[in-house]
């Protein structure tokens, strides 16, 4: 795997291209046990996103995923603004100064970015968030890298969308959603929901590029 | 004198606490506002936060008062981007929004530092409304 700056920010496209079909989904899940915004905060963001970093070819991978954060905190409007905008900021930091990322990198970057949120958010597993989806993401990662970038990624996937599954079965401790305790159950968490949207997202813009 | 920025996802929840605020203290304390998105949403904006907080800090540090959830993710990304100096002299108050906002500003008019600021606008959690 070699992603260079243009193929990243063509990762980051895919990823604006999903979460904007999925916006009404996205909203919907929302409405059940949040503010009723997701799909339409993360949609505008990555809109936002898209356009800033569209003629960004000639700056390295973590400058993009830096401009990528700082945007998303100022567009997106909420808590996934400055969560998703601390994970984007740290995987740029984690890849600084690079025109170039290989599957190391990436396993570092998905790390930083799973640090980034559960600082931001200090959010552990199993308190339904984007934590339930992307911590079992990048342990898979780490688990299967010896078995290389196929695997690994189609692994990660399913972790997060077991763990996105997962997040009906549990009650809801962060955010609006816990305000209604034992009445979040049954509901699928919207956050591990775009995380695992935008996962697959870019696995399957990555291992699409590897074949051709 | 201490600065405060009022945090809240709605323009309008803030210019109403900052109206109750002006009719007790004036324009003495340097208030500002950081409320919804650009584009008119319900929402925080951390860049917006960051400069507001900029705007109102005199020396002698700012109280950033916050409503819901993403109130505070944004204020706390705002405040780590402002770097050391600046960054160790902002606060964020873990108060109710109106009343705090009040009784911070009222003391913050008084010239008291941060940290009695910061004080005044968490205490209102003790008072009772029904006596």
């Amino acid at each position: 795997m070699a992603v260079d700056s243009a193929k990243l920010i063509d990762i980051i496209k895919v990823i604006a291209d999903k979460i904007t079909e999925n916006r009404e989904y996205l909203t919907q899940l929302d409405s059940a046990i949040g503010d009723a915004d997701h799909g339409i905060n993360m949609s505008k963001g990555f809109r936002a996103v898209v356009e800033k970093i569209s003629d960004m070819g000639e700056k390295d991978c973590g400058t993009i995923l830096k401009t990528v954060g700082m945007t998303l905190v100022s567009t997106v409007g909420g808590a996934s603004g400055p969560l998703y905008g601390t994970a984007f900021m740290r995987a740029g930091q984690a890849v600084a100064g690079k025109n170039e990322l290989d599957f190391n990198d990436l396993v570092s970057l998905m790390e930083a970015a799973l640090e980034g949120i559960k600082y931001r958010g200090k959010a552990e597993r199993g308190e339904k968030t984007i934590v339930d989806a992307l911590e079992p993401a990048v342990e898979a990662l780490k688990l299967r890298r010896e078995e290389g970038l196929e695997t690994a990624l189609r692994d990660a996937v399913e972790e997060a969308k077991k763990g996105m599954e997962y997040t009906k079965d549990i009650i809801a401790r962060k955010g609006r959603a816990s305000y209604l305790g034992e009445r979040s159950l049954g509901h699928q968490d919207p956050g591990a929901t775009s995380c695992y949207i935008m996962l697959e997202a870019m696995a399957a813009r990555l291992l699409d590029g590897k074949k051709s | 004198m201490v600065g405060i920025v009022l945090v809240s996802h709605s323009p309008r929840i803030a210019e109403g606490t900052l109206d109750l605020v002006r009719q007790m203290v004036g324009d003495k304390v340097p208030i500002e506002i950081a409320a919804g998105t650009a584009d008119g949403r319900l929402g925080t904006d951390a860049a917006v936060i960051e400069e507001k907080i900029r705007k109102v800090h005199g020396g002698d540090g700012v109280l950033v008062m916050v409503d819901l959830g993403s109130a505070v993710l944004s204020a706390e990304f705002a405040i780590e981007n402002l770097g050391e100096s600046l960054g160790s002299a902002t606060v964020i108050a873990d108060a109710p929004f109106v009343e705090g906002t009040v009784a911070a500003a009222i003391e913050a008019s008084f010239g008291k530092s941060l940290d009695e600021v910061r004080a005044a606008a968490e205490g209102v959690k003790a008072y009772s409304k029904l006596g």
